[in-house]
C-alpha cells in the first residue's frame, strides 16, 4: 500500500505542526510563561500523525498525559490549546484544566489524561458505544510502555477482546516510564506480546517511520471496522526531552540521544520527501515557516486572552 | 400498587427505565444470566438480552472506566459493583475521570452514568461486604451520592439517578434489601436528588440519618413518643451529595438539638459535615451539643460484634435522653 504525495505531505505537515508547537511550548515554559506541567511529544510525532491519518473525523482518540501531538493530529484547534496551556478563559477547559485535560468531543477527542493508563477503559467503553450504534467508527487509545503495566490496560484489553470491540490500543513505547527503563519495568522486549495473552493481534512497528505507523494502523482499523476486534499496536520511539519539562534526564545515556536523534521522524520524513521528489528543501522550509506563523498566532491568542473570572471557579462541576 | 421489597423496587425501576429509554445499559459482574448476586437485576437479561444487560469480566476499574466511555458515547450505563467494598479499584475512574469530565469540556459534555452497589452492615457478612464508606465519595466534587432508605425511595431515586446528567453513585443498603415491603406505585415516578425528607415532625430534637438507619431513628422516635419522653423530628437525608443543608438547619433552628446517626466510622464520616453545617448556620439556636452516634473507627467486625458496632435503637434512645437532659 503506497501512499500518495498528497497523503505524505499532509502527514509531514502534521508532524511539523506538532514539532513547532512543542518547541514553542518548551521555550515558553522555560521562560516561566506557562503554569502547570508539560510533557512534550517531541520525537514521537510520527505516531500521532501516522495513526490519525488512518482515521476519520467520526473516529475517536483517547490521549495520555503526553497528549499535545494526538490532539493536534486529530484536528484540535491550536489556538484553544495554547490558550488552555496558558490557563486563559478562552482555552479548551476555560483555563482550568491545562495541558493534560484537553478534550474536544466534536472532533472525537476524548481527552488528554493526567492519570497514566486512565483513558484505556474509557476508550474501550466509547468503542462499545460505536459498536452498539451500528456505526463502523473506531477508537484509538494512546498510552505508553509503563501504562501497559497498569491494571486498567489489562482489564480494558481483555474486555475489548471478549466483546470484539473496535478499538486500537496504540502503545507509544518511548522506552521509559518517567526514569525507569523498560527493561527494568517489564521482562518482555515487545509490549505487543501482551496481545497474545488476550487473544488479539500484537503488532510491532517503527514508531519513527510515519508510513510504517500509518500502514499498520490502516490494517488494525480495517479489522476493527469489520468487527474483527481490537489490535495492540506497539510503536517503538523515543522522546527527545525528559518525562516533563525540567526533567534533567540523568537516567539516560548520552549515546542514546545521538542514536535516536539520527532516527528523528521529521529528519526521516524530510529525507523521504526529497528522495521521492515529493518536495524540495525550499518547499519544506516554506511549509515550516507557514506553520511557525500559525503557531505564533495561536500563542498570541493564548497570551492575550483573559484569565478566568472568579465566577468560573464554581462553574461546570454539576449540571445544575 | 404492589408491595415490594427494595430489591424488587430497584429491579422494577431498571426495567421500566430500560423500556422507556433504549440507551440505558446495565453492566457488571454476574448481572446478566445470573441476575446479580442479590438478584437485583433479575429478569433483565431475559427481557433485554445480552446487548443491554452485559456480564462483564471481574474488573471493577475496567467496568467503571468502560461505563464512562459509554456515557460519553451517548449511552446511560448503570454499572453494578457487587459490593461497595469492591469499588476501590474503580475509585480512580470515578474521582479522576467521571467526576471531572464536565469541567474538562467547558460544561459541554458530562457523564450520565450510575454506579450502584449494595453497602453497609446488618447482613452478617464481613469486612468488604459490610462497610459504609459513602463519605469518601461525597468528598468528590462532580459526583452525586444517593442513598435510599426504603423501597419507595429506591425506585424513585434510582429513576432520577439514571436520568440525571451527572455521574451518580447509588448506595443500596443491603440490610434493607429484603427486610421490608411497602407499597410502591407500579407507574414510574422520580424523587428529587438533593432534597432531604422530613419523615416525622417533632419539636424537641432532630434525628438525622440515611440508608438503613432511617429505620433506626424512626423507631427510636416512636419509642420516645410512646414513652412520652420527647417529640423527635426525623430526617432522611436521601442524598449526601448534593447535601440539603437547608432542611436540616431549618429543623434544628426549630428543635434546638440534633443527633446524627450513621454506621460509617465516626471520624471524617458524613456526620461531621452535617454537624459543621449546623454549627455554622444554627449555633445560636442550639440547646445542647450536636451529637454523633456512629460506627467505631475500626474495620467492620464479623457478626458477633456487629450488633455492638452498628448504631442501635437503644443507643439512639439513650443519646436522645442524654441530649434532652444536657
Amino acid at each position: 500500500m503506497s501512499m500518495s504525495q498528497e497523503q505524505l505531505l499532509e502527514m509531514f505537515r502534521c508532524m511539523v505542526k506538532i514539532r513547532e508547537f512543542e518547541n514553542r511550548a518548551h521555550e515558553m515554559f522555560l521562560a516561566g510563561e506557562l503554569p502547570g506541567f508539560l510533557h512534550l511529544y517531541l520525537g514521537e510525532e510520527a505516531i500521532a500523525a501516522g495513526v490519525t491519518a488512518a482515521l476519520r473525523t467520526d473516529d475517536w482518540v483517547a490521549s495520555s498525559h503526553r497528549g499535545h501531538g494526538h490532539l493536534i493530529a486529530k484536528g484540535g484547534d491550536i489556538r484553544l490549546m495554547m490558550a488552555e496551556i496558558f490557563g486563559r478563559s478562552t482555552g479548551y477547559c476555560k483555563g482550568k484544566g491545562g495541558s493534560m485535560h484537553i478534550a474536544d468531543l466534536d472532533l472525537g477527542i476524548l481527552g488528554a489524561n493526567g492519570i497514566v493508563g486512565g483513558g484505556i477503559p474509557i476508550a474501550t467503553g466509547a468503542a462499545l458505544a460505536c459498536q452498539y450504534r451500528g456505526t463502523d467508527s473506531v477508537v484509538v487509545s494512546f498510552f505508553g510502555d509503563a501504562a501497559s503495566n497498569r491494571g486498567t490496560f489489562h482489564e480494558a484489553v481483555n474486555m475489548a477482546a471478549v466483546w470484539d470491540l473496535p478499538v486500537i490500543f496504540v502503545c507509544e513505547n518511548n522506552l521509559y516510564g518517567v526514569s525507569t527503563c523498560q527493561r527494568d519495568h517489564m521482562r518482555i522486549t515487545d509490549v505487543a506480546e501482551r496481545g497474545a495473552a488476550y487473544g488479539i493481534p500484537g503488532v510491532v512497528v517503527d514508531g519513527n517511520d510515519v508510513e510504517a505507523v500509518y500502514e499498520a494502523t490502516v490494517t488494525a482499523v480495517a479489522s476493527a471496522r469489520r468487527g474483527a476486534g481490537p489490535t495492540l499496536l506497539e510503536c517503538k520511539t523515543w522522546r527527545h526531552q525528559g518525562h516533563f519539562v525540567g526533567d534533567p534526564c540523568a537516567y539516560r545515556d548520552p549515546s542514546e540521544h545521538e542514536e535516536w536523534m539520527a532516527k528523528d521522524p521529521i529528519l526521516r520524513g524530510t529525507r523521504m520527501l526529497i528522495e521521492r521528489g515529493f518536495a524540495t528543501k525550499d518547499a519544506i522550509a516554506r511549509l515550516t515557516s507557514e506553520i511557525k506563523a500559525e503557531i505564533e498566532e495561536a500563542i498570541e491568542f493564548g497570551r492575550s486572552s483573559p484569565w478566568p473570572d472568579v465566577a468560573d471557579l464554581l462553574t461546570d462541576v454539576y449540571s445544575d | 400498587m404492589a408491595r415490594l421489597n427494595m430489591v424488587e423496587a430497584i429491579d422494577q425501576a431498571l426495567r421500566q427505565e430500560m423500556d422507556r429509554d433504549d440507551t440505558v445499559i446495565v453492566l457488571g459482574e454476574d448481572v446478566g444470566r445470573d441476575g446479580g448476586v442479590f438478584r437485583v437485576t433479575d429478569g433483565l437479561y431475559e427481557r433485554f438480552g445480552e446487548d443491554r444487560v452485559m456480564d462483564t469480566p471481574l474488573a471493577e476499574s475496567g467496568i467503571v472506566g468502560f461505563a464512562i466511555g459509554m456515557a460519553i458515547g451517548g449511552f446511560k450505563p448503570v454499572a453494578e459493583i457487587q459490593f461497595s467494598g469492591f469499588v476501590y479499584p474503580a475509585y480512580d475512574q470515578l474521582l479522576s475521570h467521571a467526576a471531572r469530565f464536565r469541567t474538562r469540556t467547558r460544561g459541554q459534555r458530562t457523564v450520565p452514568m450510575v454506579v450502584r452497589m449494595p453497602y453497609g452492615g446488618g447482613i452478617r457478612a464481613l469486612e468488604h461486604h459490610s462497610e459504609s464508606m459513602e463519605a469518601i465519595f461525597a468528598h468528590i466534587p462532580g459526583l452525586k451520592v444517593v442513598i435510599p432508605a426504603d423501597p419507595y425511595e429506591a425506585k424513585g431515586l434510582l429513576t432520577s439517578a439514571i436520568r440525571d446528567p451527572d455521574p451518580v453513585v447509588f448506595f443500596e443498603p443491603a440490610r434493607v434489601y429484603r427486610a421490608i415491603k411497602m407499597d410502591v406505585p407500579e407507574e414510574q415516578y422520580t424523587l428529587p436528588i438533593g432534597e432531604a425528607r422530613v419523615v416525622r415532625e417533632g419539636a424537641d430534637l432532630t434525628l438525622i440519618a440515611w440508608g438503613a438507619h432511617v429505620r433506626t431513628i424512626k423507631e427510636a422516635a416512636e419509642r420516645l413518643a410512646a414513652d412520652k419522653r420527647c417529640d423527635v423530628e426525623v430526617i432522611d437525608i436521601r442524598t449526601i451529595a448534593p447535601f440539603d443543608a437547608a432542611t436540616v438547619v431549618a429543623s434544628v433552628k426549630k428543635t434546638g438539638r440534633a443527633i446524627i446517626v450513621h454506621e460509617a466510622p465516626q471520624s471524617g464520616g458524613f456526620g461531621a459535615e452535617i454537624s459543621a453545617q449546623i454549627m455554622e448556620r444554627a449555633v445560636l439556636h442550639l440547646e445542647a451539643p450536636v451529637k454523633r452516634v456512629a460506627g467505631f473507627d475500626t474495620i467492620p467486625p464479623l457478626s458477633k460484634l456487629e450488633d455492638l458496632y452498628q448504631p442501635s435503637v437503644d443507643l439512639v434512645v439513650d443519646e436522645v435522653i442524654a441530649t434532652m437532659e444536657f
